[in-house]
């Protein structure tokens, strides 16, 4: 016999379980990428001559990355107002339209990649070039991570089903966007 | 301009909440975007400060209110987040002046690369 879990139902602070819990997990992924940025921003202050390695990353990409990311953000969130509206299918379509700017965002990554890499700017090569693939590469995982779920948020919202998780998958999405954001000047305006 | 949700979503989660236009707020984060980009073309020290990293907090702010909802969001949430940011400047505060500054007689630095080790002049 079907029932819903009692931790479902119950809310002493008035928000729904589950978004309650995205909140706590954005909370701890708030320290994760928090600790990062904090320690490279520590670092960059006291060496200025990161800026001539900074001047190797490749603005074009990480400004068209950017554009795919708030771009994917706002199909994500137009998702939620379809789910709320009822209309699952439609809330489907636009996961799924972000999902695919998850896939043009990792594509420019990887050429991005390839093309340090062969130019000899790799994980090890300094301490910048350390920072850049730890937190581009933590953030890369959780672009993925992001979009195999959107895809199994879809496929249960095109069938009308639990519409209450497009919101909660959005509200993970739009964080991986605050996150690149930051990453943004950080890594690539800063030279 | 808003509309507001029919609370179409099952079970507890259904909440009817006004939307803002996103479409407009995809907007003017574009536009910050090409003036985060500009800004520091012209290599100028502050103006790259502004245009670079003052935008980039305005641009989270807006996806952070209007995106994730945090303006209409529960007050638990803005408090939940706003400690965890206050122990991330409690983290940077206690660590940098470890790695920032260099005052004092009793310390010694070790080039993680080099292996120099550097020592207060006295």
């Amino acid at each position: 016999m079907a029932h819903i879990p009692l931790a479902a139902t119950r809310s002493v602070t008035g928000i729904p379980a589950g978004r309650l819990a995205m909140w706590w997990v954005l909370a701890s992924e708030i320290v994760i990428f928090g600790g990062l940025l904090a320690s490279y921003v520590m670092l960059r202050l006291q060496h200025p001559e990161w800026g001539d390695e900074a001047a190797h990353t490749s603005t074009v990409a990480g400004a068209f990355n950017t554009f795919v990311l708030l771009t994917s953000s706002l199909f994500a969130v137009l998702g939620h107002r379809a789910a709320e509206h009822g209309d699952g299918p439609r809330a489907a379509r636009f996961l799924w339209m972000t999902v695919g700017g998850g896939a043009v965002f990792m594509l420019v990554k990887a050429f991005e990649y390839t093309s340090e890499i062969t130019h000899g700017y790799t994980l090890f090569r300094s301490v910048f070039w350390g920072f850049y693939f730890t937190t581009t590469g933590l953030h890369g995982l959780h672009v993925v991570a992001g979009m195999v779920a959107m895809g199994l948020v879809a496929v249960g919202a095109r069938r009308g089903q639990r519409l209450h998780r497009v919101e909660l998958v959005g509200i993970y999405w739009h964080f991986v966007d605050v996150v690149w954001i930051f990453l943004f000047p950080l890594l690539y305006l800063a030279k | 301009m808003t509309d507001t949700g029919h609370s179409a979503m099952a079970g507890p989660e259904a909440v009817a909440r006004p939307h803002p236009n996103y479409v407009m707020v995809w907007v003017i984060l574009l536009g910050l975007l090409v003036v985060s980009i500009l800004g520091p073309m012209m290599g100028i020290f502050w103006v790259t400060l502004i245009t670079a990293f003052v935008v980039a907090v305005i641009k989270a702010l807006m996806v952070a209110a209007y995106f994730m909802h945090l303006n209409i969001e529960r007050t638990y949430v803005k408090y939940l987040l706003f400690t965890i940011l206050l122990l991330m400047l409690v983290l940077f505060a206690g660590v940098a002046p470890d790695v920032m500054k260099r005052a004092g007689k009793n310390w010694e630095h070790v080039s993680p690369t080099s292996g120099a080790v550097e020592r207060p002049r006295h």
